[in-house]
Protein backbone atom coordinates (compact mmCIF):
# COMPACT_ATOMS: atom_id res chain seq x y z
CA UNK A 1 0.00 0.00 0.00
CA UNK A 2 1.38 3.48 -0.76
CA UNK A 3 1.63 5.61 2.26
CA UNK A 4 -0.64 8.83 1.86
CA UNK A 5 -1.14 10.77 -1.25
CA UNK A 6 1.54 12.68 -3.30
CA UNK A 7 4.26 11.12 -0.32
CA UNK A 8 6.68 8.72 -0.34
CA UNK A 9 5.61 4.75 -0.05
CA UNK A 10 6.93 4.87 3.55
CA UNK A 11 5.83 7.86 4.91
CA UNK A 12 3.20 6.25 7.23
CA UNK A 13 4.08 6.98 10.81
CA UNK A 14 4.19 2.99 11.13
CA UNK A 15 0.96 2.36 12.86
CA UNK A 16 1.28 -1.00 13.85
CA UNK A 17 -1.97 -2.02 13.24
CA UNK A 18 -2.79 -0.82 10.64
CA UNK A 19 -6.55 1.07 11.36
CA UNK A 20 -6.99 2.98 8.15
CA UNK A 21 -6.19 -0.27 6.31
CA UNK A 22 -8.54 -2.04 8.37
CA UNK A 23 -11.29 0.09 8.44
CA UNK A 24 -11.31 0.02 4.82
CA UNK A 25 -11.73 -2.91 4.69
CA UNK A 26 -14.11 -3.46 6.40
CA UNK A 27 -15.93 -0.85 4.14
CA UNK A 28 -15.19 -3.03 1.17
CA UNK A 29 -16.46 -6.28 3.08
CA UNK A 30 -19.65 -3.79 4.13
CA UNK A 31 -20.47 -2.48 -0.02
CA UNK A 32 -20.09 -6.72 -0.78
CA UNK A 33 -22.58 -7.73 1.85
CA UNK A 34 -24.99 -5.14 0.68
CA UNK A 35 -24.40 -6.27 -3.11
CA UNK A 36 -25.65 -9.81 -1.64
CA UNK A 37 -28.59 -8.43 -0.20
CA UNK A 38 -29.50 -6.40 -3.53
CA UNK A 39 -28.83 -9.29 -5.35
CA UNK A 40 -31.10 -11.23 -4.20
CA UNK A 41 -33.95 -8.74 -3.87
CA UNK A 42 -33.53 -8.07 -7.40
CA UNK A 43 -33.78 -12.26 -7.65
CA UNK A 44 -36.91 -11.97 -5.72
CA UNK A 45 -38.53 -9.14 -8.11
CA UNK A 46 -37.16 -11.28 -10.91
CA UNK A 47 -38.68 -14.84 -9.94
CA UNK A 48 -41.21 -13.63 -7.64
CA UNK A 49 -44.03 -15.30 -9.40
CA UNK A 50 -46.55 -13.73 -11.90
CA UNK A 51 -43.71 -11.79 -13.94
CA UNK A 52 -42.41 -8.57 -12.69
CA UNK A 53 -45.12 -5.99 -11.30
CA UNK A 54 -44.50 -2.35 -11.54
CA UNK A 55 -43.68 -2.17 -7.76
CA UNK A 56 -41.40 -4.79 -8.16
CA UNK A 57 -39.51 -3.47 -10.49
CA UNK A 58 -39.66 -0.30 -8.50
CA UNK A 59 -38.59 -1.85 -5.12
CA UNK A 60 -35.93 -3.36 -6.98
CA UNK A 61 -34.63 -0.21 -8.43
CA UNK A 62 -34.36 1.34 -4.71
CA UNK A 63 -32.92 -0.94 -3.85
CA UNK A 64 -30.23 -0.99 -6.65
CA UNK A 65 -30.33 3.28 -5.57
CA UNK A 66 -29.76 2.67 -1.91
CA UNK A 67 -26.54 0.44 -2.98
CA UNK A 68 -24.88 2.84 -5.50
CA UNK A 69 -25.47 5.63 -2.78
CA UNK A 70 -23.51 3.06 0.06
CA UNK A 71 -20.94 2.40 -2.31
CA UNK A 72 -20.17 6.43 -3.22
CA UNK A 73 -20.34 6.91 0.62
CA UNK A 74 -17.58 3.90 0.98
CA UNK A 75 -15.69 5.00 -1.74
CA UNK A 76 -15.26 8.28 -0.32
CA UNK A 77 -14.08 6.91 3.15
CA UNK A 78 -11.87 4.76 1.39
CA UNK A 79 -10.43 7.83 -0.44
CA UNK A 80 -9.76 9.12 3.48
CA UNK A 81 -8.28 6.35 4.55
CA UNK A 82 -5.52 7.16 2.25
CA UNK A 83 -4.11 10.25 5.11
CA UNK A 84 -1.72 9.20 6.97
CA UNK A 85 -3.87 9.97 10.13
CA UNK A 86 -7.43 9.85 8.89
CA UNK A 87 -10.14 11.84 10.99
CA UNK A 88 -13.22 10.20 12.02
CA UNK A 89 -16.63 9.96 10.27
CA UNK A 90 -19.01 12.26 10.52
CA UNK A 91 -22.03 12.31 12.05
CA UNK A 92 -23.68 12.74 8.49
CA UNK A 93 -21.81 10.09 6.90
CA UNK A 94 -23.19 7.15 9.40
CA UNK A 95 -26.51 8.24 9.33
CA UNK A 96 -26.45 8.03 5.50
CA UNK A 97 -24.87 4.59 5.55
CA UNK A 98 -27.60 3.74 8.40
CA UNK A 99 -30.51 5.06 6.09
CA UNK A 100 -29.39 3.00 2.97
CA UNK A 101 -29.59 0.07 5.42
CA UNK A 102 -33.25 0.73 6.23
CA UNK A 103 -33.90 1.30 3.04
CA UNK A 104 -32.74 -2.19 1.87
CA UNK A 105 -34.70 -3.80 4.67
CA UNK A 106 -38.00 -1.87 2.94
CA UNK A 107 -37.33 -2.83 -0.09
CA UNK A 108 -37.48 -6.61 0.92
CA UNK A 109 -40.86 -5.74 2.91
CA UNK A 110 -42.11 -4.03 -0.04
CA UNK A 111 -41.42 -7.50 -2.65
CA UNK A 112 -42.51 -9.85 0.22
CA UNK A 113 -46.14 -8.75 -1.78
CA UNK B 1 -34.34 6.88 31.67
CA UNK B 2 -36.12 10.06 30.67
CA UNK B 3 -32.70 12.03 30.51
CA UNK B 4 -30.88 9.43 28.65
CA UNK B 5 -33.41 9.16 25.68
CA UNK B 6 -33.74 13.29 25.27
CA UNK B 7 -30.09 13.15 25.61
CA UNK B 8 -29.69 10.74 22.38
CA UNK B 9 -32.67 12.30 20.76
CA UNK B 10 -30.63 15.52 20.98
CA UNK B 11 -27.69 14.03 19.69
CA UNK B 12 -29.85 12.41 16.44
CA UNK B 13 -31.32 16.18 15.52
CA UNK B 14 -28.70 18.03 16.32
CA UNK B 15 -24.92 16.01 15.29
CA UNK B 16 -23.54 19.03 15.12
CA UNK B 17 -23.48 19.60 19.03
CA UNK B 18 -21.28 16.64 19.59
CA UNK B 19 -18.46 18.31 17.86
CA UNK B 20 -18.49 20.93 20.60
CA UNK B 21 -18.41 18.42 23.43
CA UNK B 22 -14.89 17.56 24.50
CA UNK B 23 -11.87 17.00 22.27
CA UNK B 24 -11.41 15.18 19.79
CA UNK B 25 -10.13 11.59 20.60
CA UNK B 26 -6.95 9.41 18.80
CA UNK B 27 -7.61 8.46 15.20
CA UNK B 28 -7.23 5.21 16.31
CA UNK B 29 -10.33 4.89 18.39
CA UNK B 30 -12.59 6.81 16.86
CA UNK B 31 -11.54 4.21 13.53
CA UNK B 32 -11.75 0.87 15.94
CA UNK B 33 -15.44 3.09 16.41
CA UNK B 34 -16.43 3.02 12.75
CA UNK B 35 -15.47 -0.25 12.83
CA UNK B 36 -17.46 -1.76 15.02
CA UNK B 37 -19.95 0.75 13.35
CA UNK B 38 -19.66 -1.52 10.37
CA UNK B 39 -19.75 -4.70 11.75
CA UNK B 40 -23.32 -3.90 13.06
CA UNK B 41 -24.10 -2.44 9.31
CA UNK B 42 -23.23 -5.88 8.15
CA UNK B 43 -25.44 -7.83 10.67
CA UNK B 44 -28.10 -5.63 9.61
CA UNK B 45 -27.41 -6.67 5.83
CA UNK B 46 -26.74 -10.28 6.61
CA UNK B 47 -30.38 -10.30 8.62
CA UNK B 48 -31.83 -8.46 5.30
CA UNK B 49 -30.54 -10.67 2.59
CA UNK B 50 -31.52 -13.21 5.06
CA UNK B 51 -35.22 -12.07 5.57
CA UNK B 52 -35.53 -12.29 1.37
CA UNK B 53 -33.76 -15.11 0.87
CA UNK B 54 -36.55 -16.97 3.22
CA UNK B 55 -39.38 -15.94 1.09
CA UNK B 56 -37.54 -17.71 -1.88
CA UNK B 57 -35.77 -20.60 -0.75
CA UNK B 58 -38.59 -21.81 2.34
CA UNK B 59 -40.83 -22.49 -0.74
CA UNK B 60 -41.63 -25.76 1.09
CA UNK B 61 -43.85 -23.35 3.98
CA UNK B 62 -47.05 -22.05 3.45
CA UNK B 63 -47.16 -18.72 2.73
CA UNK B 64 -48.45 -17.08 6.11
CA UNK B 65 -45.67 -19.06 7.57
CA UNK B 66 -43.07 -18.35 5.01
CA UNK B 67 -43.69 -13.96 5.28
CA UNK B 68 -43.81 -13.74 9.37
CA UNK B 69 -40.37 -15.39 9.21
CA UNK B 70 -39.61 -12.73 6.68
CA UNK B 71 -41.13 -9.52 8.01
CA UNK B 72 -39.59 -10.66 11.86
CA UNK B 73 -36.08 -10.89 10.43
CA UNK B 74 -36.42 -7.88 8.11
CA UNK B 75 -37.74 -5.84 11.25
CA UNK B 76 -34.66 -7.29 12.92
CA UNK B 77 -32.27 -6.04 10.12
CA UNK B 78 -34.02 -2.50 10.54
CA UNK B 79 -33.58 -2.81 14.41
CA UNK B 80 -29.99 -3.79 14.01
CA UNK B 81 -29.27 -0.72 11.16
CA UNK B 82 -30.74 1.84 13.74
CA UNK B 83 -29.05 0.82 16.96
CA UNK B 84 -25.55 0.96 15.03
CA UNK B 85 -26.18 4.42 14.46
CA UNK B 86 -27.28 5.01 18.24
CA UNK B 87 -24.05 2.98 19.58
CA UNK B 88 -21.72 4.76 17.50
CA UNK B 89 -22.79 7.94 18.56
CA UNK B 90 -22.91 7.04 22.34
CA UNK B 91 -19.01 5.71 22.15
CA UNK B 92 -17.91 9.12 20.25
CA UNK B 93 -20.05 10.84 22.60
CA UNK B 94 -18.49 9.26 25.89
CA UNK B 95 -14.63 9.26 23.90
CA UNK B 96 -15.08 12.64 23.61
CA UNK B 97 -15.74 13.22 27.14
CA UNK B 98 -13.26 10.82 28.43
CA UNK B 99 -15.89 8.74 30.25
CA UNK B 100 -15.96 5.08 29.84
CA UNK B 101 -17.99 3.05 27.05
CA UNK B 102 -21.33 2.63 27.16
CA UNK B 103 -22.99 -0.87 27.94
CA UNK B 104 -25.60 -2.12 26.29
CA UNK B 105 -27.95 -5.58 26.45
CA UNK B 106 -28.82 -5.27 22.68
CA UNK B 107 -26.15 -8.27 21.66
CA UNK B 108 -27.57 -10.61 24.38
CA UNK B 109 -30.68 -9.98 23.18
CA UNK B 110 -29.59 -10.45 19.27
CA UNK B 111 -27.91 -13.70 20.47
CA UNK B 112 -30.87 -15.28 22.26
CA UNK B 113 -33.07 -14.20 20.04
CA UNK B 114 -30.55 -16.28 17.19
CA UNK B 115 -30.88 -19.15 19.63
CA UNK B 116 -34.58 -19.51 19.73
CA UNK B 117 -34.63 -19.19 15.92
CA UNK B 118 -32.39 -21.80 15.68
CA UNK B 119 -34.15 -23.99 17.97
CA UNK B 120 -37.37 -23.18 16.15
CA UNK B 121 -36.00 -24.22 12.98
CA UNK B 122 -34.60 -27.23 14.49
CA UNK B 123 -38.34 -28.66 15.81
CA UNK B 124 -40.03 -27.32 12.44
CA UNK B 125 -37.31 -29.36 10.48
CA UNK B 126 -37.60 -32.77 12.75
CA UNK B 127 -41.45 -32.55 12.92
CA UNK B 128 -41.87 -31.19 9.83
CA UNK B 129 -44.18 -29.12 10.78
CA UNK B 130 -45.67 -25.46 9.20
CA UNK B 131 -46.14 -26.87 5.73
Amino acid sequence: MSGGRGGAPDSRTGDPAAQPERTRFAWRRTTLTFAVAVALSVREAVYGGGGVSATEAGAAAAGVLAWLLFLVLAHRRITDMRADRPAGMGPGAVRAAALCTLAMATVGVVLLW
Amino acid sequence: MIDRLMATLRLWFAPQRMRAEGSTPDYRFSLANERTFLAWIRTALALVAGGIAVDQFLTGLSWGVRTTISVAVLACGALCAFRAVNHWMRCERAMRRGEDLPVSRFPVLLATATAIAALLVLGAVVLGAGR
